[in-house]
């Protein structure tokens, strides 16, 4: 346990607390220094820790696959290309089965989001107090290491494929087509107003139950994870040793599920209807 | 303030048992299926561990959010 002053709730909500940084009620910027001055600092306020670790993340995914593509050969290939490859191969596989289309986009934006995804939810492995203490040192009182425990993230991921099916709908089926979608789908044509609004309810729901699918299994992974730490030192670990096992399990899957389902969507957006 | 207290444990309690009941019976009876296939045809197995694997993120996704929720309210909250 981080300091002995501090009870046990007060430590998760330290825990749950971002780097927040934004403007002060009196006009200035600057970083809060508690969980009351950041609510104060309203919608532009920016979560530190969030933006640094993903982008921090996709920087390095960035740099070790392209670093494996420069150094790809066809003789016998090192470890790194064979992981990289194998990463591809599975993300293909699953793009071919899945997306009947014609994109060359969505086979790199699927690797992109299962890459990412998967390496900010691995943060979630490194112990609960490790960097959050050296930062402590360093003089940062709040820290968050899993970006995907901030709903913003994952919104934010969820909204931009939100945004991508909707542009692609546009494209591919005309404003009148994605209409004649929405508007004559399950019942016959005179009934569009219910059918509208089924199908619009259906719409919103994606890109919110997309987001907060991987929100929630990240939260209530990394939950567990600080209760954990509550525990006496000795005994931790035979609570978080097993956890983690399994946490393993959902970081994979979450990030796969996230990737198909992107898929899924964009191949929802391309398919066209005979009315 | 003693009576909210025991409402937010009751509630903690509900969001944890309700949604583990839900999810066991979906995943008990997708498992069943996945089963089932898997002795019908078992060339088919990889195809149907992933639609498995998928099914059961999607389906494990809610009991998780929940007992994420009713461990903030039980130690955080309460």
């Amino acid at each position: 346990m981080a300091g002995d002053t501090l009870t046990s709730s007060e430590y998760i909500k330290h825990h749950l607390t971002n780097l927040t940084y934004g403007q002060h009620p009196d006009g200035s910027w600057g970083l809060a220094h508690s969980a009351e001055e950041a609510k104060e600092m309203g919608f532009w306020a920016f979560h530190v820790d969030t933006l640094g670790f993903s982008i921090g993340l996709g920087a390095l995914f960035i740099f070790l696959f392209s670093k494996a593509a420069k150094r790809a050969t066809s003789g016998v290939p090192g470890g790194l290309q064979n992981f990289v490859e194998w990463i591809l191969e599975f993300v293909e596989d699953n793009v071919k089965s899945s997306f009947t289309g014609k994109n060359s986009f969505i086979g790199a934006m699927g690797m992109t989001v299962f890459v990412w995804i998967f390496l900010m939810n691995a943060m979630d492995l490194v112990p609960v107090d490790f960097i959050p203490y050296l930062a402590g040192l360093m003089g940062v009182h709040f820290l968050k290491v899993v970006p995907t425990t901030d709903p913003n993230a994952t919104m934010g991921m969820a909204l931009s494929v939100f945004a991508l099916t909707l542009y692609y709908s546009f494209k591919i089926k005309r404003p009148a087509g994605f209409f004649a979608e929405l508007a004559f789908h399950p019942f016959p044509k005179y009934m569009f107003p219910i059918n509208l609004l089924l199908e619009g309810v259906s719409l919103i729901a994606r890109p919110i139950s997309l987001g907060l699918r991987l929100f929630g299994n990240m939260y209530a992974g990394e939950m567990i994870f600080i209760l954990i730490a509550l525990l006496p030192w000795y005994v931790q670990w035979t609570l978080s040793l097993p956890w983690a096992i399994f946490h393993i399990l959902i970081v994979t899957l979450q990030a796969f599920i996230f990737m198909v389902l992107t898929i899924v969507y964009m191949d929802m957006a391309y398919t066209v209807d005979e009315h | 303030m003693e009576e909210a207290k025991a409402l937010l444990f009751i509630a903690g309690a509900i969001l944890m048992g309700l949604g583990a009941l839900g999810a066991a019976i979906g995943i008990g009876s997708l498992g069943g299926k996945f089963l089932e296939g898997a002795a019908r045809q078992p060339e088919l197995i990889p195809l149907l561990r992933t639609q498995f694997f998928i099914v059961m993120g999607l389906v494990d996704a809610v009991p998780m959010i929940a007992v994420g929720i009713a461990f903030y309210i039980l130690f955080a909250v309460a």
